[in-house]
């Protein structure tokens, strides 16, 4: 087993060096002047010659690609035009707001999606499955910027019941940093009270995300369901005399989720890559809004560093959903 | 004929390609349907955030410009960056694919590191990236768009390739001496092109929704281009009194993704029976 996992953390590399060379390219050879870029908009003539000098770009380019790899290595993105601030401190401070996010998307995504998919299985060919399957490929066609206005514009504005923006109420204060996850944190710190409006803010931003995971980890469960209820086994229990819809809940889910469990981590991924655009509606403090941000103001570095990081944890999740495979399927492994 | 038949049946799929056809009409008669086609640039500042009424039946925007014409204008313009992107990334993808699977050594390898290297950043993100290191403009954003578009479609005619290659009727093909290009362009990719047609016809759906949040984020269509995206950044200053100003565009792009991705999902049962959802 620790063998396939260092095979497969090993695999890791050619892919982790493929994006430094994709976003050197991007940062060095893409704009006309990389130093300008680099200084951002308002900076005097004195600033872009010191960050030439700083990054090495009077230098031929692999020299440059070598002051770049040891820029890399250190977390040494410099600081941000936008924020004022250490590009890695931003990040740091940032990330657990998107990871909350994305993980209360994914759960929601997940809770729901293996139930309707198993529903529609059950009802194959019926209208129940064909209405499931218009709402999960519109679940997919739906743009996510205008869902969540129009269920700001409803829930929020309308009705009042949600909260428009932000992650709590401007009168209440964020719990002591552990996790960074308001919603433990809060509980850790016994504040009910900021637990719940955490809870409420999260509501919405969360559901816009789970929508494209939705559609997906529906139809994965759908199809595995299918599958399974073709096994012999299946047949036999049912000509057993086992009610059916006890043997789907007990027997077939458990042996068809496996794709579905496949799909729920390379949808981390792309909920991250979601995040971008529900963070900048939601005026969510995470690293999709100062993605955004970034790409608006021009912000090289930020931008840099974001990619990067995105990249990175699309590899790691890649992996771990390998690894996670490899636990549950021993055959798996030796083909590593 | 038996493609048809089987389409026929398949009513969702039906749906998408119904919608598809309305789109694309709705495109090329735009001038014709619109109620008042010289809202693509006239204000009339009298008649601005109108709710909808006989006159105006999706309302007007903060510049009294009619909202249904600009949905309609704006049909020609999506469907045109969704071709152009659509189109210039399988003619890249496409012969990358057939070279990378049909060869054996180091372009091969080249060709397919740099594609999943390409998909290992989410699309979005290094579309916008592109798009702004390039100058933030339409231009720019087709341009960004298809530099991130084309893997898919080199994955997909590798995989394809590779598979046709090992097939006895290549080997036959190579036997009598025929040339790598005509097995390539003249065997080879006519048996491949319907898992291409399917990408294409996703595709086109999937590059409507990313072109639209270029368009949001202001990296893409500039004012005043009757683009959905552009139209939906536009109304949220003036929510929630003017709902129809955002909602109307909104229902556009859904409704054109829509019936792309259902079409997609249709045909791509019909010609991939591996994946048949009835299996």
């Amino acid at each position: 087993m620790l063998a396939f996992i260092v095979r497969r953390l090993l695999l890791v590399i050619p892919s982790l060096a493929g994006l430094l060379v994709l976003t050197f390219f991007l940062i060095r050879v893409v704009p006309a002047d990389p130093a300008a870029a680099l200084a951002g908009e308002n900076a005097t003539p004195a600033q872009i010659a010191e960050i030439r000098r700083q990054y090495g770009l009077d230098q031929p380019l692999y020299k440059q690609f070598g002051v770049y790899l040891t820029q890399v290595a250190r977390l040494d993105f410099g600081e941000s035009a936008y924020s004022r601030r250490p590009v890695a401190v931003d990040i740091k401070q940032r990330l657990p707001a998107t990871l909350e996010l994305t993980i209360a998307a994914l759960v929601f995504a997940t809770l729901a999606g293996i139930p309707l998919g198993t529903l529609a299985a059950i009802y194959h060919n019926r209208w129940p499955d064909t209405l499931l399957r218009i709402l999960s490929v519109g679940g997919v066609a739906i743009a996510a910027f205008w869902f969540a206005i129009e269920l700001q514009l409803l829930f929020a504005m309308d009705l009042g019941w949600l909260p428009l923006r932000g992650r709590l109420s401007p009168g209440l204060t964020a719990p002591p940093v552990l996790t960074g996850f308001f919603l433990i944190d809060s509980l850790l710190a016994g504040r009910l009270d900021v637990f719940t409006d955490a809870l409420r803010h999260l509501i919405l931003p969360a559901f816009t995300l789970s929508l494209g995971g939705l559609a997906t980890i529906t139809r994965f469960t759908r199809a595995g369901v299918l599958e399974t209820l073709q096994k012999d086994f299946v047949t036999y229990e049912r000509a057993q005399g086992f009610p059916p819809r006890a043997l789907i809940w007990k027997f077939v889910l458990r042996n068809s989720v496996v794709a579905a469990v496949t799909q729920i981590g390379l949808l981390f991924g792309s909920l991250i890559a979601g995040a971008v655009v529900v963070e900048t509606i939601f005026d969510w403090p995470g690293i999709g809004f100062y993605t955004v941000q970034a790409i608006l103001t021009a912000d090289t570095k930020v931008m840099l560093a974001v990619t990067l990081l995105i990249g990175v944890i699309y590899a790691i999740v890649n992996i771990l959903v390998d690894v996670v495979h490899g636990l549950i399927d021993p055959r798996l492994r030796d083909d590593g | 004929m038996l493609v048809l038949a089987k389409f026929a049946k398949d009513k969702p799929a039906v749906l998408g390609g119904l919608i598809v056809l309305m789109v694309v009409g709705i495109a090329i008669l735009a001038p014709l349907l619109a109620p008042y086609p010289g809202d693509v640039s006239a204000s009339h500042l009298l008649m601005r955030l109108k709710p909808p009424s006989w006159e105006h039946p999706f309302g007007t925007d903060n510049l009294g410009r009619d909202i249904l014409s600009r949905v309609i204008l704006g049909a020609r313009g999506a469907l045109m960056i969704a071709l152009m992107v659509v189109g210039i990334s399988m003619a890249i993808g496409v012969p990358l694919g057939l070279v990378a699977g049909y060869t054996h050594g180091w372009v091969s390898e080249a060709i397919m590191r740099v594609t999943d290297v390409f998909l290992a950043v989410p699309q979005l993100i290094l579309a916008l990236a592109l798009a702004q290191l390039m100058g933030p403009s339409l231009q720019s954003a087709m341009l960004a768009l298809t530099l991130t578009y084309w893997p898919f479609f080199t994955r997909i005619v590798y995989a394809e390739t590779r598979r046709l290659s090992a097939s006895l009727f290549i080997d036959a093909l190579q036997c009598i001496g025929a040339g790598t290009l005509r097995i390539l362009f003249g065997h080879i990719l006519p048996n491949a092109i319907s898992p291409i047609i399917v990408r294409a016809t996703i595709g086109m759906g999937f590059t409507i929704l990313v072109a639209a949040v270029l368009g949001f984020l202001g990296m893409g269509a500039t004012p005043p281009d009757p683009d959905w995206g552009l139209a939906i950044a536009e109304s949220r200053q003036y929510l929630p009194e003017a709902w129809w100003f955002s909602t109307f565009p909104g229902l556009a792009i859904f409704l054109t993704v829509l019936g792309f991705n259902l079409l997609g999902d249709g045909l791509r049962d019909i010609v991939d029976p591996r994946l048949r959802r009835s299996r």
